[in-house]
């Protein structure tokens, strides 16, 4: 009745397309959370964005000549998640057009031109951002209020600006971040919406709350790592709490957790797993390095949000982190002690 | 010795710097006023010129000293004709427009390092006779004059809507800032050298095709 | 023994090949005599438009930042007091170079060096002084002028400055922002020590005092550099320079220009 078996035994591990199913799933509740907030501007977005990365995935597909045998890329979720993330951290009025140029250079600079999946050093959603971020430094800072009531039936202004052309003023439509109200007005929105996400800022970075939801979901189904998270979470605690401490002037850990992109780029962005380290111990070091970096750009730097390029900084190091955490090999001599012994 | 040298001057002598060892598309040399200065093509005309000038000059200056400079000292010697003309460069572009020295910041000055020129000297110029090697130092000053204005114009063109200063696409256009920053450097010379490769390769499987055929077909014969 | 072997043949090969080190260094002595030379002559040849450019791209900076001047002469205050750094007249050029050396050393430990800038009659319409402040990408150095009649400053120019194209550059092109510096208010203290009010950058759209200036929304950090340059600026050179403003309006306006325009008219 039982079948013995010698070791060792295989577990079918989940295939690619299926562990990118799930984090679909995980992002689907934030998009629509994202919808609700900013109305049909946030869902054209996350259309053209989206649509403009999985059509470069075809045609570079194309271009190698991928496209009619099994390696066809489009089928594995990775562009589609790649496109929702990117999508998810832009403004709510960013022109469809500069959306749509974001999602060209994700696929393309970001993934494509390296190897495509899994040999792209960086995230590719977060160089797209990159990207825009150094274009249109104009846009991408220009933010709309939560929740205005015409935002079902009407679109932010800017979102249909003609390609190419410079989108209109926002004056009189525009809602400091939490962030750039604190770094250059000294003001401190209430935590509990910064929890919940009725604030102002990337359409899918608002809510802490949803944020952690989908991320717990990913963590429990053994999809997602947890020390990354988690690292990140200890270093921005640690890190804001010591300036805190001394000088209450600067912002709250609590505040510094919940503000701004850094949920979002914690859980979805640095555990990208291609960009990732693969060594325990090198996430944790990749963890904490995010944290106090991005703790260190809100602080000192000119921007008032640093998650994105401490995430972008940190993938760079990767291959260091790595080489220096690299797990004992069980069975073998380290050359250190071989020699010691030799002599 | 000379009579070993092949003197003939063909149309390759200076076509070769323009398009087969194109010092930016091929060799990747001097990278660093490619970089740097290309965010305009005003920029980038200014300091191919620059550039031409004083390779040309040192190459015809080492050429015609080629026999009286012992081995040992050789770089030496180079390193400080082209200073020379880089120094004149320097002060001829100040005399014509500060702004555009201003513009062109330490760049002028690093003309010195640029390793194509010293390439040229201890490559060319030191082997060959005076009218090939202005013939190839002009093809080569060229080559990258002509490389600078590829990255130059379309950053321009990208990051401010303009070419030579004249708007091309109108008020309404959105510059993309990226352009003129240095990524844009980075990125653009990279677009360009994916574009030139992929041509390169693609004439070469063509060529390699067309001998193959050739070859079928005599074989058939 | 047998690592010499190869060795032998090579070496007494390239014996003879060696040049002697008297022909190297007459070769590299005369390359570089003969670059010395050219370099020489280029500069001697290049000196007077470079000099001639220069002038031109300051006095467009200071023509720029205090409208209706015409002429301007180049000042610094010392501990002192008042040094006139133009070169005096074509007669004292060549009395010591000593003096003038020192005088260029004063200048620089001074460190207030500023242009006084005065209309075709030879009136004193303002003063620019250089100011520099930290921006957003790098050091942010500007040209501004002072009007001692109305007691503000009228305006600025941007000497140096690496800030984003398209956001941190509007302070030159955006109207609003420009417009603060139509009459921008540094009056001194009733002291005559300090400014009356510091030049402060405000929030876009709050500028309630003359002294304010009203800040670029997206380009904040290089609204506040400008800000805060002219300020530091004006601050350390302003209540210096109030004891010798009226020795600046009289003494070498007129008399020093109707010298110099007697000076040139008898050369010529």
């Amino acid at each position: 009745m039982i079948e013995l078996r010698t070791s060792p035994h295989m577990k079918a591990s989940l295939s690619l397309p299926q562990i990118m199913r799930h984090v679909v799933y995980a992002i689907i509740p934030i998009c629509l959370f994202a919808v609700y907030q900013f109305g049909i501007s946030a869902l054209a977005l996350i259309i053209v964005v989206t649509l403009s990365c999985l059509l470069t995935e075809l045609l570079f597909n194309n271009l190698s000549n991928k496209s009619t045998s099994k390696k066809n890329s489009l089928s594995d979720y990775t562009a589609l998640i790649t496109g929702l993330l990117l999508a998810l951290t832009l403004p709510p009025g960013f022109p469809l057009w500069m959306g749509a140029i974001a999602g060209f250079i994700a696929i393309a600079m970001g993934k494509t031109l390296f190897g495509g999946l899994g040999f792209n050093l960086f995230n590719p959603a977060l160089l797209g951002r990159a990207f825009v971020q150094a274009a249109f430094p104009v846009a991408i800072t220009s933010w709309t209020p939560a929740g205005l009531t015409e935002r079902f039936t009407q679109f932010i202004p800017s979102s249909l600006t003609l390609p190419f052309t410079i989108p209109v003023s926002m004056d009189g439509f525009s809602g400091a971040t939490p962030l750039a109200l604190q770094k250059f007005e000294a003001t401190n929105t209430p935590v509990s919406n910064l929890f919940m996400g009725f604030t102002s800022g990337s359409i899918g970075e608002t809510s802490t709350l949803l944020i952690l939801l989908c991320g717990a979901y990913l963590i429990v189904r053994g999809i997602m790592g947890w020390r990354i998270p988690l690292a990140i979470i200890i270093a921005v605690i640690l890190t804001s709490g010591i300036f805190f401490i001394f000088d209450k002037s600067y912002p709250s850990p609590f505040f510094m957790l919940t503000s701004g992109g850094l949920m979002l780029g914690a859980l979805f962005m640095a555990t990208d797993p291609v960009s990732a380290p693969v060594t325990p111990a090198g996430m944790w070091i990749f963890g904490l390095l995010i944290g106090v970096m991005t703790i260190i750009i809100r602080l000192f730097g000119g921007l008032p949000e640093g998650i994105m390029y401490a995430i972008l900084f940190a993938n760079a190091s990767v291959p260091l982190i790595e080489a220096v955490s690299q797990p004992r090999k069980f069975g073998f001599v380290k050359e250190k002690v071989k020699k010691k012994e030799a002599q | 010795m000379p009579l070993k040298d092949d003197h003939t001057i063909t149309a390759d002598t200076f076509l070769a710097g323009i398009w087969k060892e194109n010092p930016v598309f091929v060799m990747l040399l001097g990278m660093c006023p490619v970089l740097a200065v290309t965010n305009s093509v005003i920029n980038a005309l200014a300091m191919g010129i620059a550039t031409t000038f004083v390779l040309l000059c040192s190459s015809s200056l080492i050429s015609l000293l080629r026999n009286l400079i012992p081995k040992e000292v050789r770089i030496a010697t180079y390193i400080v004709i082209i200073a020379t003309f880089v120094t004149i460069t320097d002060y001829v572009i100040q005399a014509i427009s500060l702004e555009l020295y201003n513009a062109l910041g330490a760049f002028i000055q690093l003309i010195v390092v640029n390793c194509m020129i010293l390439g040229r000297a201890e490559a060319y110029a030191s082997k060959n006779r005076l009218l090939k090697t202005i013939t190839n130092s002009l093809g080569m000053g060229i080559g990258f004059s002509i490389a600078l204005l590829c990255l130059g114009s379309v950053r321009e063109l990208l990051g401010n809507g303009s070419l030579l200063g004249y708007s091309i696409f109108g008020d309404a256009f959105q510059p993309w800032v990226v352009m003129v920053l240095p990524p844009g450097g980075f990125i653009v010379l990279g677009a360009w050298l994916l574009l030139f490769n992929w041509i390169k390769e693609r004439s070469a499987k063509t060529t390699s095709e067309a001998l193959v055929t050739q070859k079928e077909f005599s074989n058939a014969r | 023994m047998t690592v010499d072997v190869p060795q032998n043949p090579t070496s007494q090969k390239r014996a003879p090949e060696r040049a002697s080190s008297l022909s190297m260094i007459i070769t590299l002595g005369g390359i570089a005599m003969l670059s010395g030379l050219l370099v020489v002559l280029t500069w001697q040849l290049t000196l007077a438009p470079i000099r001639e450019n220069q002038r031109i791209m300051i006095e467009k900076a200071i023509f720029q930042v205090i409208p209706g001047a015409t002429q301007r002469r180049s000042y610094a205050l010392t501990d002192k007091g008042l040094e006139d750094l133009e070169p005096q007249s074509h007669a004292n050029k060549n009395s010591s170079s000593q003096d003038k050396y020192s005088q260029t050393k004063a200048a620089k430990n001074s460190t207030l060096k500023f242009y006084a800038a005065y209309d075709v009659q030879g009136q004193l319409k303002g003063i620019a002084a250089e100011a520099a402040a930290q921006g957003y990408a790098d050091i942010v150095r500007l040209l501004y002028g002072y009007d001692p009649q109305c007691q503000c400053i009228r305006g600025f120019s941007i000497i140096k400055m690496a800030e984003t194209p398209g956001l941190g550059d509007k302070i030159l092109t955006d109207e609003n922002f420009l417009d603060n510096f139509s009459a921008l208010d540094a009056r001194l203290s009733y002291d005559k020590k300090t400014l009356g009010n510091p030049i402060i950058t405000v929030k876009h759209g709050s500028k309630n005092n003359p002294w304010e200036i009203d800040a670029i929304s997206g380009a904040t950090i290089t609204s506040k550099a400008v800000g805060k340059a002219i300020n530091q600026g004006a601050e350390q050179l302003l209540p210096k320079l109030y004891p010798y403003l009226q020795q600046l309006q009289t003494n070498s306006s007129l008399n020093a220009l109707s010298l110099n325009l007697k000076k040139e008219k008898g050369e010529e």
